[in-house]
């Protein structure tokens, strides 16, 4: 115990002394929230758009003037053929193209079928898609207009048959804003990458300088030496915690709906798993350098695409969905989202708890058994 | 039951298709202070980990106070200090600090008087508040080597402590050698060094994974009945190599000047003469007793001949 008790105020005396370090873990976090949660965003507010209208008569001028009040379409350019209209889309100055061709406005008149092209750039398929949305709902508002006007203009009464309209109720996140569902994501995703690098990092560091072959020439125990080096990284987890709910409320104004102590209870059990791999990567490297690579390459970065933080899982193929059962941090970005945004406890999520416990004591167990068996 | 303190049998470490170390046997008595000496890839470092306990030989035995290392790693550790190749000390705590986590994990109770004796040793006390990094080569090294003692331990095993330290400091860290040797310590010290080894009470020459000879230095040195002609000349190397092709005799090259190995009765003018007769000059030369130097390039030479031959 005493031994124990001595490594870990070595480890944060060394924390402490270094203050490059201690400021990359207490400062950092909010920097990060801060920037991802305005970045993170998959909200589309502008489409730029460009028109070719080479009928230029009534409503065609009608109809942009429609789609100019939504306040989504920004019409910044009028061209005059095909080949500027490309040029702008190359470029990336619009999203949108819209072609009016001679006859629309004469169609119209004729109550003949009038078509417009769309031209979308989808290199950013979301933003294409998107829009395109934004796109043939504006349009058919002023389809319905342009009925009733023609209609009226005939002198009939006008009368839709049934007409449905949904009444839409958006619980959780009512604005829907990207950004609600993001941050409490980022949250995870920044516990996760400082318990998995400082761990990693802090046991490789000693294999580099030498010292931990002095340690294990000591009657130290293979389990204090892990627990010395967990418990201080913990700690700082914990702490970043604290910091990030508090960037939290501040900047984005989003409180914990639910439980304070049963979130800290589930980082708890997350960091089992996340300080367990960190513990398996300082098993098969040598350098620091190799630490930072294998945990960013093949630890994180696929644990980050697979956990449904960006990229809903719902989305993914089926055999890629059985995949992600196996990422920790995806039952823990449940629980997070489930606490924060739905109030939710741990009689709702009580499955997500349970195999974070499971995978956590697992991973745990299996590299404890790889760090011993590499020791002795 | 004796008073062995180091017991190695016939230890064999492969890594994979590498062997290391290819059948070691070697006693280190108590209070000796024993220097195993060769060059870089000897497998000095593979040996000296063995008898840490850090490694586990692939046959053979190696036992410490008579007990068996890999199956008594706790038992051993607790008697052993051990200071590894680079100075492993932790570079961001201070001179004390690193001595006092040394002494914490070691469970040395009322370490405060040990600490400042090693301090006072070491003459590390001046600057037992400044951070490791911020002291030279030579003082971290001292730190490295008052850590390793502070619990009191029955054998040093010292892992090339001297590579890559000014000459000065190298003076000082054998005169600390020196006064533990003195106050009962065994010592157990690599190095490439051969001007250090004649220091140590006994040496073992180790190449390519063998120990080519144990002994005290000067029974070693006198060990092949050969006297060293130390001619300087130019070129060297042309002198060397028309002396061993007339002669058959070791020539070995040290920069501008040659020692040839010769019997301790033979007439060292024939070899002179050899010289002359190819055009070559002859600055100076004189005869010397062998050094140890001499001898372990010698048996290296021999031991190489012997592979080729066996191949």
């Amino acid at each position: 115990m005493k031994i124990l008790l001595r490594i870990i105020k070595k480890e944060f005396l060394q924390f402490i002394r270094d203050p490059k370090m201690f400021r990359i873990v207490l400062i950092a976090p909010v920097v990060q929230l801060v920037l991802l949660g305005y970045a993170a965003n998959l909200e589309v507010k502008v489409i730029h758009t460009a028109v070719y209208n080479q009928s230029k008569g009534t409503t065609s001028r009608n109809l942009l003037r429609e789609l100019k009040a939504t306040g989504y379409f920004h019409l910044d350019y009028y061209v005059n053929n095909y080949k500027e209209l490309q040029k702008l889309i190359d470029r990336g100055n619009v999203v949108l193209g819209l072609v009016f061709d001679k006859d629309f406005d004469s169609n119209i008149g004729a109550s003949r079928k009038a078509s417009i092209q769309a031209v979308f750039d989808a290199s950013d398929g979301n933003t294409a898609t998107i829009s395109a949305g934004y796109l043939q709902a504006a349009i058919q508002k002023f389809n319905r207009k342009i009925s009733l006007i023609t209609l009226s203009k005939k002198g009939k009464e006008v009368r839709f048959p049934a007409n449905i309209e949904p009444i839409t109720r958006v619980w959780f996140n009512p604005e829907l804003k990207t950004r609600i569902f993001m941050v409490p994501g980022i949250m995870s995703l920044l516990l996760m990458i400082i318990t998995i690098t400082l761990t990693s990092l802090a046991i490789v560091k000693e294999k580099e300088i030498g010292t931990f072959d002095q340690l294990i020439v000591t009657p130290i125990k293979p389990y204090q030496l892990i627990l010395g080096k967990f418990i201080p990284f913990v700690a700082v987890g914990l702490i970043v915690i604290v910091i990030v709910l508090t960037a939290m409320a501040v900047v984005f104004n989003i409180s914990v709906k639910g439980s304070l102590l049963f979130l800290f209870a589930s980082s708890l059990i997350f960091v089992l798993s996340t300080l367990g791999l960190g513990l398996f990567i300082s098993t098969v490297t040598k350098t620091q350098q190799q630490a930072m690579m294998i945990a960013t390459f093949g630890v994180m970065m696929p644990m980050i695409y697979l956990s449904g933080f960006a990229f809903p899982i719902v989305n993914m193929p089926v055999s890629i969905q059985y995949i992600t059962y196996l990422i920790p941090l995806r039952y823990f970005i449940e629980i997070i989202r489930g606490v924060i945004l739905k109030g939710l406890g741990l009689a709702d999520l009580w499955t997500q708890f349970v195999i974070l416990i499971f995978f956590g004591i697992l991973i745990l167990f299996l590299s404890s058994l790889r760090f011993k068996k590499k020791i002795d | 039951m004796n008073d062995l303190i180091l017991q190695a049998e016939e230890i064999f470490k492969n890594y994979r298709a590498v062997e290391a170390v290819k059948g070691v046997s070697l006693n280190i008595k108590k209070g000796e202070l024993f220097g195993l000496v060769g060059p870089d890839g000897a497998g000095k470092t593979t040996l000296i980990r063995i008898f840490c306990g850090l490694l586990n030989p692939t046959s053979g035995s190696a036992k410490l106070f008579n007990l068996e290392t890999s199956a008594n790693k706790r038992k051993i550790q607790k008697k052993i200090g051990y200071l590894s190749q680079k100075f492993s000390l932790y570079r961001d705590l201070t001179v004390d600090e690193n001595i006092e986590f040394f002494a914490d994990i070691h469970e040395v109770r009322n370490y405060k008087k040990r600490r400042d004796e090693l301090l006072d040793f070491t003459r590390l006390k001046p600057f037992r508040d400044r951070l490791a990094e911020n002291l030279s080569g030579g003082m971290q090294q001292k730190l490295a080597l008052a850590c390793s003692l502070i619990h009191n331990p029955e054998i040093l095993l010292l892992d090339e402590p001297t590579t890559g330290v000014d000459p000065l400091s190298r003076r000082d860290f054998w005169k600390i050698l020196f006064s533990l040797k003195k106050q009962g310590m065994t010592i157990l010290i690599t190095t490439p060094y051969l001007g250090e080894a004649e220091r140590c009470n006994r040496v073992a020459l180790m190449n390519k994974g063998k120990i080519l000879v144990t002994d005290e230095p000067e029974k070693i040195k006198n060990s092949i009945n050969k006297k060293a002609l130390e001619i300087t000349c130019s070129p060297a190397i042309k002198c060397a190599e028309a002396l061993k092709n007339k002669h058959g005799v070791d020539a070995q090259i040290f920069g501008d000047r040659i020692d040839v190995l010769i019997e301790e009765n033979s007439d060292f003018n024939q070899y002179l003469e050899t010289i002359k007769k190819n055009n070559l000059t002859i600055k100076n030369f004189n005869i010397n007793k062998l050094s140890l130097e001499n001898v372990f390039i010698h048996l290296i030479k021999q031991q190489d001949l012997k592979l080729a031959r066996t191949q």
